[in-house]
């Protein structure tokens, strides 16, 4: 058992795990690729590519300059230092992001047939995003704005 | 130079930026913060595995003209018969995986942001165990941003996969499902452990100022060099929550219905498509299925076969025979429904009898439509339902040509697209 651990780097119930999932994943691959191999090898590839080397960074990146000017601006050193205002901001950029991210293809009218296949407007979207992002934005700003009242010296 | 590159080779000197773990500063990434994200995906993708296979069954794919998957050999070993009852079952099953998987969403993003830094493990490889589970990690990330991505692209009719939805998000499932229960195995005890390393109860009343990274752990997710935390766990947990709820509020309401459809702002199916009898939600217009002209063609009559007979209808003929109603709603694969609509018509086991075949094992129905889905097939206790109609009316008026005038089929707790419109042939077979 030892011997095993120290070729492979971890236990046998590892190794058996490994194994089963590679296997499935081969036998439902044989169907999955049947048809168009490079292109669903290319989402498939795709998704993680996208998500962990475009999308992390992207958000991240963001972040990082929302963080680092919110350390910079020196508007009123005594409300800056007891209220931070970077999470009101984080907040409902990352909400409204979210919502950009998960319903774009509405909010931006990608779909040709959306309106011929279900009667209804595709019209309505771009607008609701904007008003619920709105929405969010208020309410974070008067959150904000009530935080520095109550801090308020006096 | 030479000796830079060999010190990188062997590990002893990762490449700059993030390959090196001083990189990564955020002093929140720890094993319990990624635990409790860890846990709420393995009862949500549970769910979601659980609520996809039912839907799977729920197409009867054995029957002729369902499968559009007619390899998944193994993957068809569970199937049972569908059940007709409840008749709101496949509304709450298909509601509870599209909206759940709305709502997993952010807290599958958090759950990779937690571990991103173990993708730029330097070196990359050190034992045949860490290949091998790379390899697989790939498989779990990279199938379940294949899952949801094609999930959330066929609810919005953005139709870019390459292929047919149900397929790729069939085989897709079952490649990420062996990959997940594998990660599962090889963490959970690490889960375990990692959750019993802090009070939930503690961290919910820590504020940012007080918010102290985790101590160093053995799988090197704690930054060695963290900087100053600008929010809290409790505030990352609100905020995932804040998106998981956002996300919820403005779709639960397409697969509620009534007023509550009003709601669901961003959803695919916000709005009615009109008013009165006929202003439910339209799967597939018949302008779409390019059925407008044939449908509403005086010449329509319905082919009845069976055993050895067979006979036409027209729909005065199936108007005039005994009619028999039924509240029943209709439930798309895309997650959304209606309210229970008053359907009249014909019932299925009528017309098996009248075509000489009182007790049979399915039905083959044709369409006008002659496109994916356009003909289907029914199990026999489909068929023998009292309430499984061939409906000529809804909510007290013809249908519309919309709703498949001048005749379609509706059966309790049938997937939508399987409640055939514009409907030209029953076959009944023994």
């Amino acid at each position: 058992m030892r011997r095993f651990a120290d070729l492979y780097g971890a236990s046998p119930l590892h190794l058996l795990a490994m194994l089963a999932s590679v296997a499935l994943a081969g036998y439902a691959a044989l169907e999955l690729f049947s048809s168009e191999p490079i292109l669903v090898l290319v989402w498939f590839v795709g998704a993680a590519i996208g998500h962990d080397l475009v999308l992390l960074p992207l958000y991240a990146l963001v972040d990082m300059a929302l963080v680092r000017s919110s350390r910079r601006r020196r508007v009123d050193e005594v409300t800056a230092r007891a209220v931070p205002w970077v999470n009101y901001v984080r907040v409902p950029l990352l909400v409204s992001g979210l919502l950009l991210l998960v319903y774009f293809p509405s909010i931006l009218r990608l779909s040709s047939g959306y309106e011929t296949t279900t009667n209804l407007s595709a019209d309505p979207y771009l607008g609701r995003w904007l008003l619920v992002s709105g929405v969010v934005f208020v309410a974070s700003a008067a959150a904000y704005a009530l935080r520095l009242r109550r801090s308020a010296p006096g | 130079m030479v000796t830079r590159l060999r010190e990188m080779a062997t590990g002893e000197q990762a490449p700059p930026g993030p390959f090196r773990r001083g990189f990564w500063r955020s002093p929140l990434r720890g094993p319990w913060l990624t635990s409790v994200f860890g846990l709420l995906l393995l009862v949500g993708v549970t769910i979601l595995f659980a609520t996809g296979l039912l839907s799977y069954a729920a197409y009867n794919p054995e029957l002729a003209g369902n499968d559009l998957t007619p390899g998944h050999g193994l993957f068809g070993s569970y199937l049972f018969d569908w059940p007709t009852r409840p008749s709101w079952l496949y509304r709450v099953t298909q509601g509870t995986h599209v909206l759940l998987g709305l709502v997993l969403i952010p807290v599958l993003l958090a759950k990779l942001w937690s571990v991103i830094p173990k993708l730029f493990d330097w070196p990359p490889v050190r034992t045949p165990a860490q290949a091998i589970e790379r390899a697989s990690l790939l498989l779990l990330v990279g199938g379940a941003v294949f899952e949801f991505v094609t999930g959330l692209l066929n609810i919005q009719y953005w139709y870019v996969f390459p292929g047919s939805f149900y397929t790729l998000h069939f085989y897709g499932g079952w490649v990420f499902i062996g990959a997940f229960a594998a990660h599962v195995t090889i963490k959970l005890p690490t889960m375990t452990r990692a959750l019993r390393s802090r009070s939930l109860r503690v961290e919910l009343r820590t504020d940012t100022a007080h918010t102290q990274p985790e101590p160093p752990d053995p799988d090197d997710l704690v930054s060695p060099d963290p900087a100053q935390a600008t929010v809290s766990r409790r505030g990352v947990l609100g905020l995932v929550g804040a998106g998981s709820l956002a996300l919820f509020a403005l779709t639960v309401g397409q697969s509620l219905g009534g007023f509550w459809r009003g709601t669901a702002l961003l959803a695919p199916r916000a709005q009615d498509p009109g008013t009165g009898p006929n202003g439910f939600q339209i799967n597939k217009t018949a302008l779409s299925a390019g059925v407008t002209d044939s449908a509403q063609d005086d010449r329509w009559r319905l082919e009845l076969l069976g055993g050895d007979s067979g006979m036409s209808l027209s729909r005065d003929e199936l108007l005039a025979l005994p009619q028999h109603t039924a509240d029943l709603p209709i439930a798309c694969v895309e997650g959304w429904s209606t309210e229970p609509q008053t359907w009249t018509g014909v019932p299925l086991r009528d017309l098996a009898a009248t075509a000489g075949v009182s007790s049979p094992q399915s039905v083959f129905v044709e369409s006008l439509d002659d496109g994916t889905f356009g003909s289907t097939s029914l199990r026999g206790n489909q068929v023998l339902d009292g309430d499984s109609l061939l409906a000529l009316q809804v909510n007290g008026a013809d249908l519309s040509v919309d709703h498949g005038f001048p005749a379609r089929v509706i059966v309790p707790n049938n997937p939508g697209v399987h409640n055939t419109k514009w409907v030209t042939r029953l076959t009944f077979e023994v």
